[in-house]
């Protein structure tokens, strides 16, 4: 077994620096990386890109590392729910670059499986596919898209084992296992750090491999965006 | 009358058959799952990354782990299964997703759709629509045929920015369904008591009337 374990979310997050390029799980606030977010604001590692989803919102997730200026360029597929977000668009503060979700999500598997481009449909005859080469498959006009460099990937997993195997909970799995592997270095954060033989290896949704640090996080918000019930 | 959101959800359901998944979008689509008849079988996919999604939870039941693509709550119906956005995406692009209902802020005669940007204002991203609009085979739009100055969102040509082209097929508006053939706008049904004549004004597109239009049956 090679061990992934490190201490805590300082030692997670040794080797950042300004200038970086972060990749982040999460759909809303929905499976974000929250301890990792909170040590990169700590630590105010200024002029990233981030390649996320989605922006968080003014108080919580990526927006904490908005409201301190730490963003250069934001690459995201909707960005909606979030006014400091559009001040810092609109005043050209920030680059942001908007993508079809679908795409994102290729981009880091791509970024993951050694694909450096692919053709898709999305985007086909809109500003999306502009200065992109464009091709014809089946009779049908395809963008081509390149996978993602990226210096680190921060997701976060339910559960997790020494080994960096991970399992994801609901749709909190969302973009997270596509950037497993994607970046330089993955960083998984955790809600219960197990020892190595107690998971299941039938149920491991990423294998330990694509994962080269691990750690429990301290404490989990998991704030909700739109809590919608129903009548019993 | 013009139809209300709820009514052009309703009409909509019509169209769900059985055995279909089926991808809704944020707004009047949503809607379309209350209205979807409870003797066939049929799976939401959200693209956020369920298929089998159910009703929103009762109180106090809610889990932040859980939600569709409009960041609500939700709940996971008996056979429902989680996978991550890349696969999501597989499923919608590689056409296993038979029915996609989503919003639009203009169409235009030959099938193209906008509804993620309008230049100048506020721009939010297009999320998955993108990837929606060019993979699906049936796609039907759920729409307000005038804006609120009254102006024509069904057009000869969309005047913001593209969401995709040539692809929507069917059109079910406050005032009518519609079905693009032909890169012409063809009308099939009016809202209850709203005149052909009436609708002709609100449609800036050509629109082809073939004989006597009825009433939609709701």
């Amino acid at each position: 077994m090679i061990k992934k374990t490190v201490e805590n979310v300082r030692e997670a997050c040794a080797g950042i620096e300004d200038g970086m390029t972060f990749m982040l799980g999460g759909f809303g606030l929905c499976g974000i990386p929250e301890n990792i977010i909170g040590e990169l604001v700590r630590r105010n590692v200024k002029d990233i890109t981030c390649i996320s989803n989605n922006a968080g919102v003014d108080d919580f997730g990526l927006g904490l590392l908005l409201k301190k200026h730490q963003i250069r360029k934001m690459i995201s597929s909707y960005v909606g729910e979030n006014a400091e977000f559009e001040r810092q668009m609109l005043s050209g503060e920030m680059e942001v670059e908007l993508i079809p979700q679908g795409t994102l999500a290729q981009r880091c598997e791509a970024a993951r499986s050694g694909i450096p481009a692919f053709f898709t449909p999305a985007g086909y005859g809109t500003e999306v596919a502009e200065g992109k080469e464009s091709r014809e498959f089946h009779g049908k006009m395809h963008v081509m898209e390149k996978a993602f460099e990226a210096d680190f990937s921060f997701v976060k997993a339910w559960k997790g084992d020494e080994a960096g195997n991970l399992i994801f909970k609901g749709t909190a799995r969302n973009f997270n296992p596509a950037m497993c592997g994607a970046g330089k270095i993955t960083v998984a954060e955790v809600e219960e750090l197990v020892p190595a033989g107690t998971l299941d290896p039938n149920h491991i949704h990423i294998p330990g491999i694509f994962v080269q640090r691990i750690f429990k996080g301290e404490r989990y918000e998991k704030r909700i965006e739109q809590r919608t019930v129903r009548k019993r | 009358m013009a139809l209300s959101k709820e009514q052009i959800a309703q009409r909509i359901a019509k169209e769900v058959k059985d055995g279909y998944y089926v991808n809704l979008g944020i707004g009047i689509p949503t809607l379309v799952a209350n209205f979807v008849r409870g003797d066939i079988s049929v799976e939401f996919q959200s693209e956020n990354g369920i298929l089998g999604m159910g009703p929103f939870p009762f109180e106090g039941e809610e889990d932040a782990d859980l939600i569709n693509a409009g960041k609500q709550t939700i709940t996971a119906l008996p056979g429902a299964s989680f996978f991550d956005s890349a696969m999501s995406f597989g499923m919608i692009r590689g056409q296993h997703v038979d029915l996609t209902i989503l919003g639009a802020m203009e169409v235009s005669q030959n099938g193209d759709i906008a509804n993620w940007k309008i230049p100048g204002k506020l721009v939010k991203g297009m999320g998955g629509a993108m990837d929606l609009v060019a993979s699906a085979e049936n796609i039907i739009v759920a729409m307000m045929h005038t804006n609120r100055e009254g102006e024509s969102k069904l057009l000869k040509s969309c005047s913001l920015p593209l969401t995709g082209v040539k692809c929507v097929k069917k059109i079910v508006s406050n005032l009518a369904v519609l079905e693009i053939i032909d890169g012409k706008f063809h009308l099939l049904e009016r809202a209850p008591g709203v005149s052909v004549e009436e609708i002709k004004q609100a449609t800036e597109g050509d629109l082809v009337i073939d004989g006597e239009i009825p009433e939609m049956n709701l």
